[in-house]
């Protein structure tokens, strides 16, 4: 069993979503980690000056906003599925809707098809007015597969 | 050309301070720029153990890869421009093709493979040394004549490759 795997357990048996970002280090170093404060699994990425892409708007970088929407979608797998492996990323599609601007970012995501192997996932990411999304993502993740196995649907 | 930017060395140079100075977040993930010419870019991101995704793996997550990719494309982009204009990401797709081998650096090269007025289109593949083992693939769009002041990184296609480089040319 994965450490990623046994945190999840401990952070299911306190009702924390939050304990399994210090699972990662990319998560960690980032700030990004899943919340659940308010009945609903969010994903948030804590502002910091390392995210910025582009110093004259200024504008957090389009890479990081996808790295988030690719967490925030593990996260989701983890925490709402009952995932017995760490989700294996296959593929992700993200539009940039709007420029970032140097405040918090908040995701979440939802599963638009579960597959026995295949899950395919949406997650959107927004500032201060849901409404208006700076980014969306369309992602596939293996989650039951043997570590060789091709990615197929 | 540029007066003073004979050798590749220079313009290479020249680039990794305008690509750090203006992108803090290629700055923080340490990406070194090693080649950048008419309609192609590449660059180096280091294994570091912040970076890691699964840590019983040491296999590195998707952030990093995504953020090097999405500014290779972009370098790549800019290197297209005869009149520097800011630009930005219109979406970027990336296929994970097999899991990046822990403690080994990650080079991304981008291709930009055409350019009208108002869009440029990329692909780019990530790999340890040999591109036709790739660890990620990715294609990116990207709008052209976004709004805010154009960054250095941006004008490199003028600044730094002058006269080699072509022009947005309004075709569509």
């Amino acid at each position: 069993m994965s450490s990623l795997l046994e945190r999840l357990a401990e952070a299911r048996k306190a009702g924390d979503v939050g304990r399994l970002a210090e699972a990662i280090p990319y998560a960690r170093w980032m700030r990004i980690a899943p919340e659940n404060g308010t009945g609903e699994l969010l994903t948030r990425m804590r502002y910091h000056d390392d995210l910025i892409g582009n110093t004259f708007l200024p504008a957090i970088h389009g890479g990081t906003l996808g790295a988030m929407l690719e967490m925030t979608a593990i996260f989701h797998l983890l925490w709402e599925t009952e995932t017995e492996t760490v989700p294996k990323i296959v593929n992700i599609t993200v539009d940039y809707l709007r420029s970032a601007r140097p405040v918090d970012v908040i995701a979440r995501a939802t599963v638009t098809k579960q597959g026995r192997r295949m899950v395919n996932v949406f997650a959107e990411a927004w500032q201060d007015d849901r409404s208006k999304p700076v980014a969306t993502a369309n992602a596939h993740f293996l989650v039951k597969s043997s570590d060789d196995a091709p990615p197929s649907l | 050309m540029s007066k003073s930017l004979t050798t590749k060395e220079e313009r290479l140079a020249l680039f990794q301070e305008w690509f750090s100075d203006t992108i803090p977040h290629s700055k923080a993930l340490g990406l070194k720029v090693i080649d950048a010419r008419r309609g192609f870019a590449s660059m180096q991101l280091e294994w570091r153990e912040e970076f890691v995704g699964n840590p019983e793996t040491g296999v590195l997550a998707g952030g990093p890869l995504t953020a090097m990719l999405d500014g290779c494309c972009g370098m790549a982009v800019a290197t297209m421009l005869k009149e520097p204009m800011p630009f930005a990401t219109l979406d970027l797709r990336i296929d994970y093709a097999k899991p990046a081998t822990p403690g080994k650096p990650v080079i991304a090269e981008a291709e930009c493979y055409r350019i009208t007025s108002s869009v440029a289109f990329t692909r780019a593949f990530a790999h340890h040394g040999d591109p036709k083992d790739p660890i990620a693939a990715a294609a990116g769009t990207f709008m052209l004549g976004t709004k805010g002041q154009v960054t250095r990184a941006q004008s490199i296609g003028k600044e730094a490759i002058g006269k080699e480089a072509i022009g947005a040319e309004p075709k569509i």
